[in-house]
């Protein structure tokens, strides 16, 4: 199986679209970055300005994890489609160039083709989302350095201690890995149904579209689907930057606030992976392959 | 030693569509097997059944005498194969296009083997470059070496010469050829160009509407010594059954709406007709045909699939 997957990992890497994505995350990084860099004070000053008139703030308010949050807040919602370019192409590319026919004529079973294809795309994921790291959070932490934490949200501020921050950002990398292989395993999955790779990469970002709209809205009739999409759960990592308080009102340091809830969003997206892995597996066993 | 390739009963429907219909027939060791038949009869489905791309819908197919569900990895290891235009990855380089098949067939040959395998073909000069700037020539030759990389026993070719200019056919007839004769390999070849086929094969079967027509030795089929007669009655069903409970059912080769064909000795064909006429049978025409291409017209009465020209 490993050999299966270095065949995969060695064709993905070789073909040129497999590093759009790669620079895309690049460039927008560093963009934001150099961005923050010349004007983050000012949009600093305007977002602790009502903070400001009641506390007195000292430290390093701009620093890399607070930029490093903003970064991942902002690129995972496009993150999908870059995904979705190269695992969308993972069968239906093969269908398109005419290989898939030399493909299967070799002596492997569909199973383990499917499967090395499968966790090959996944590695990709995963390798996306290193590189991503690497350029919003060490690359922030060097140019900004580094400081306690301060997250705002609509009625709530939460300070993170910077000797609490770097274990949850490695939590939460995890975590948005999980949920970007779920959109990969989806976009692999709907590549088996296509000949060209437009098909399942338009097709996927329909679907985690319209699945982010209904989240979004508040109506009866959609709340009880609410709990099953894996939209609804793809946004858990900032549960790790949630914090417990104490009875004085303070944060504890090292703790979640809610984890069994960022685990139970884990374990959807996780059911989800393993669901469009076998859904392909079961679908592709039985395909004609007349392409 | 069991027939290389052994099918039975054979069938695939799409929808209402019947593209191959109760298919029998045998590939022996050594073997150059035409297969030859005009678009849509049937062939590509047959072969890509053979190499297990489509799932059939009833029939057993049983290769070096090993069923093909059962044993699919262990035969395919052994069978080589290019279906009709070899598709390979653009974006690689002839040689990383032969180290992938390789090592998908279980192999990982050194750089030096698979620059040999390139020779074999005539692209070893071309090993570092990308298969988009290859010809169709040229990738129909690399296709040839990709099913060659892991020596295997049986080779399957769908319609190799298809896009080829006419050296380019030559060059692969050659290949071909080469293949059965030095190498000892079994081959089975798919066309829809009988000269081709009497160029090459050494067997033939023909099929249409995906059925068998005939199966055999071409040199048999191509006997100056015998003769196909195409006979036309005004009762087709009743003479052909008259036929076949005669001494002439051995000689019946295929039956067709308004007329069958029996291959004939020449000096049997007055007796034959002198017994059918006195069977009763209202005979309309009597036609002989001496070649196969003329038999092979016969049975598609389309002359478009005969001849060395593609178009």
């Amino acid at each position: 199986m490993w050999e299966l997957i270095k065949i995969e990992l060695f064709k993905i890497f070789r073909k040129p679209r497999t590093f759009i994505a790669f620079a895309a995350i690049a460039m927008i990084v560093g963009l934001i970055q150099m961005g923050f860099y010349v004007d983050g004070d000012t949009y600093i000053q305007f977002g602790m300005q009502a903070l400001s008139e009641s506390f007195d703030i000292d430290g390093k308010i701009l620093n890399g994890y607070l930029l490093a949050y903003i970064i991942l807040q902002t690129l995972l919602i496009h993150v999908p489609l870059l995904i979705a370019l190269v695992s969308g192409d993972m069968i239906s590319g093969e269908a398109n160039m005419g290989t898939l026919r030399m493909l299967i004529t070799k002596p492997v079973s569909r199973d383990q083709l499917i499967s090395a294809k499968f966790l090959a795309s996944a590695m990709y994921t995963l390798l996306l989302l290193l590189w991503m790291a690497i350029w919003a959070l060490f690359g922030s932490m060097l140019i900004f350095g580094t400081d306690d934490m301060i997250i705002m949200k609509s009625e709530v501020v939460t300070q993170v201690l910077a000797n609490d921050v770097f274990w949850r950002y490695c939590a939460a990398f995890g975590f948005a890995a999980l949920a970007m292989v779920t959109v990969s395993s989806l976009a692999f999955f709907l590549s088996i149904f296509a000949e060209n790779s437009i098909g399942p990469i338009i097709a996927c970002m329909s679907i985690v579209i319209v699945f982010t709209i209904l989240n979004t809205l508040n109506l009866p009739i959609f709340n009880a689907v609410k709990p099953y999409l894996f939209t609804s759960h793809m946004l858990g990592w900032k549960g790790f930057f949630d914090l417990k308080v104490n009875s004085d009102n303070e944060q504890i340091v090292g703790s979640i606030e809610n984890l069994p809830a960022v685990m139970r969003s884990a374990t959807i997206l996780g059911i989800h992976v393993i669901g469009f892995w076998a859904a392909s597996i079961l679908v592709f066993r039985k395909k004609d392959i007349m392409s | 030693m069991p027939p290389m390739i052994e099918v039975k009963e054979l069938s695939k429907r799409f929808d209402t569509f019947k593209a191959v219909d109760g298919l029998s027939f045998t590939v022996n060791q050594g073997d150059v097997y035409g297969f030859l038949g005009q678009n849509g009869a049937g062939k590509s489905t047959t072969i890509r059944m053979l190499l297990t791309l489509i799932r059939p819908d009833a029939g057993e197919i049983r290769i070096m005498g090993q069923d093909l569900r059962s044993s699919r990895s262990e035969i395919l290891r052994r069978t080589g194969a290019v279906i009709e235009r070899p598709d390979l990855y653009k974006y690689l380089t002839a040689e990383e296009n032969l180290m992938v098949f390789a090592r998908l067939s279980g192999i990982k040959p050194r750089s030096a083997e698979l620059k040999q395998k390139l020779d074999v073909v005539g692209l070893a000069d071309r090993a570092g470059s990308k298969v988009k700037t290859f010809s169709q020539g040229m990738k129909q030759r690399l296709g040839i070496a990709v099913a060659l990389v892991h020596d295997p026993s049986l080779i399957i070719l769908d319609e190799p010469t298809n896009g080829l200019d006419p050296q380019g056919i030559s060059d692969m007839r050659r290949l071909i050829l080469s293949l059965s004769r030095e190498l000892g390999k079994t081959l089975v070849v798919s066309s829809h160009l009988l000269t081709e086929m009497e160029q090459v094969a050494s067997r033939m079967l023909i099929i249409d509407r995906g059925k068998k027509v005939v199966e055999g030795e071409v040199k048999e089929l191509l006997d100056p010594a015998h003769v196909i007669l195409e006979v036309e009655t005004l009762n087709v069903e009743q003479d052909k059954q008259w036929l076949l409970a005669s001494r002439w059912a051995t000689m019946f080769l295929h039956g067709q709406d308004r007329s069958f064909q029996v291959k004939l000795d020449k000096a049997d064909v007055p007796f034959f007709t002198t017994d059918l006429a006195s069977s009763g049978a209202g005979i309309l025409s009597l036609k002989p045909q001496n070649t196969l291409e003329e038999y092979f017209l016969s049975l598609t009465r389309k002359d478009q699939y005969v001849g060395t020209d593609q178009n």
